[in-house]
């Protein structure tokens, strides 16, 4: 049941994430980018990972997508009408296939060891994925946590100074 | 596991089905007698001057700019507020000093104008 699922979502991430290089409409391409962000959630909902999958949703499928489409706004991107050439495709596809031939190829090569990290899919069950993530983050990685937000706050100077006409 | 997120799949299935139903259904039993009128481009009852494609201001790319950075803030707010008592007073001045600097960008941006529509 559970693979059924998961082949089915995969199929319209794989479906939805060849809609976005393809459709001649930019905004048709970014609505494809937020089916893709939602299979990925749900990716991440199946890998016991829920914060994840909130995060997904919210931040990509929701405010990055909102910048994709007023850039796309912005630009004033006309549908496509000019043919693109084949020679990048085809360079494109070879390197795709290359890459995936090495990569199916070093897997096949090597056998697993069956070792597990510290987080045990046992832990992440019991305590809660949340909790672990928070805990990491409020305790052990307090500085960095604390660092993120005068990157924040870098990024909102930088916005309002790239973006504002008088400052 | 799965489970627990079947109400969720649930309603993401009659959303899709009520979208789909409602286009489908009314252009099956809708009546169909088109004029000029009704085919011209909805444009708030007035008449639609010249091609919808138009370049928009920055002004709506600054808002959300600042959107995603406040929204990337309130992301950090889930886990802290799942673990905010097992944290205590900890978490909370933690947390506090966070929304503090980012409150200081809040501050900036506000004494700055960004906000007006100017």
């Amino acid at each position: 049941m559970e693979s059924i699922f998961f082949l089915v979502v995969a199929a319209v991430a794989v479906i939805s994430s060849i809609l976005v290089v393809t459709c001649k409409n930019p905004i048709n391409s970014a609505l494809s980018l937020v089916m893709t962000f939602f299979c990925l959630a749900t990716f991440y909902v199946m890998l016991d990972a829920p914060f994840m999958a909130a995060t997904q949703v919210i931040v990509y499928a929701g405010a990055i997508m909102v910048l994709i489409i007023f850039v796309i706004m912005l630009l004033n991107v006309r549908v496509e009408t000019v043919k693109r050439g084949t020679h990048a495709v085809i360079a494109g596809s070879a390197i795709g296939l290359f890459i995936l031939f090495q990569t199916v190829w070093f897997l096949m090569k090597g056998s697993m060891t069956g070792k597990v990290g510290d987080m045990t899919k046992e832990q992440i069950v019991s305590v809660g994925h949340v909790e672990l993530i928070g805990k990491a983050l409020f305790t052990d990685f307090l500085l960095p946590f604390e660092v993120t937000s005068v990157l924040l706050l870098a990024a909102i100077v930088g916005a309002v100074i790239l973006a504002k006409k008088k400052i | 596991m799965l489970g627990a997120y079947l109400p969720i799949l649930v309603l993401v299935v009659i959303a899709c089905l009520f979208g789909l139903g409602s286009v489908v259904f009314s252009s099956l039993i809708g009546q169909k007698k088109p004029s000029q009128v009704k085919l011209a481009p909805y444009e708030c009852g007035c008449e639609p001057v010249g091609s919808a494609r138009e370049r928009f201001s920055i002004k709506f790319y600054l808002i959300a700019m600042l959107f995603i950075l406040f929204d990337i803030e309130a992301v950090f707010m889930y886990p802290w507020a799942v673990l905010f008592k097992r944290l205590g007073m900890f978490g909370l001045v933690e947390m506090g000093l966070f929304i503090v600097i980012l409150f200081v960008g809040y501050v900036y941006v506000w004494k700055k104008g960004a906000l007006e529509w100017e």
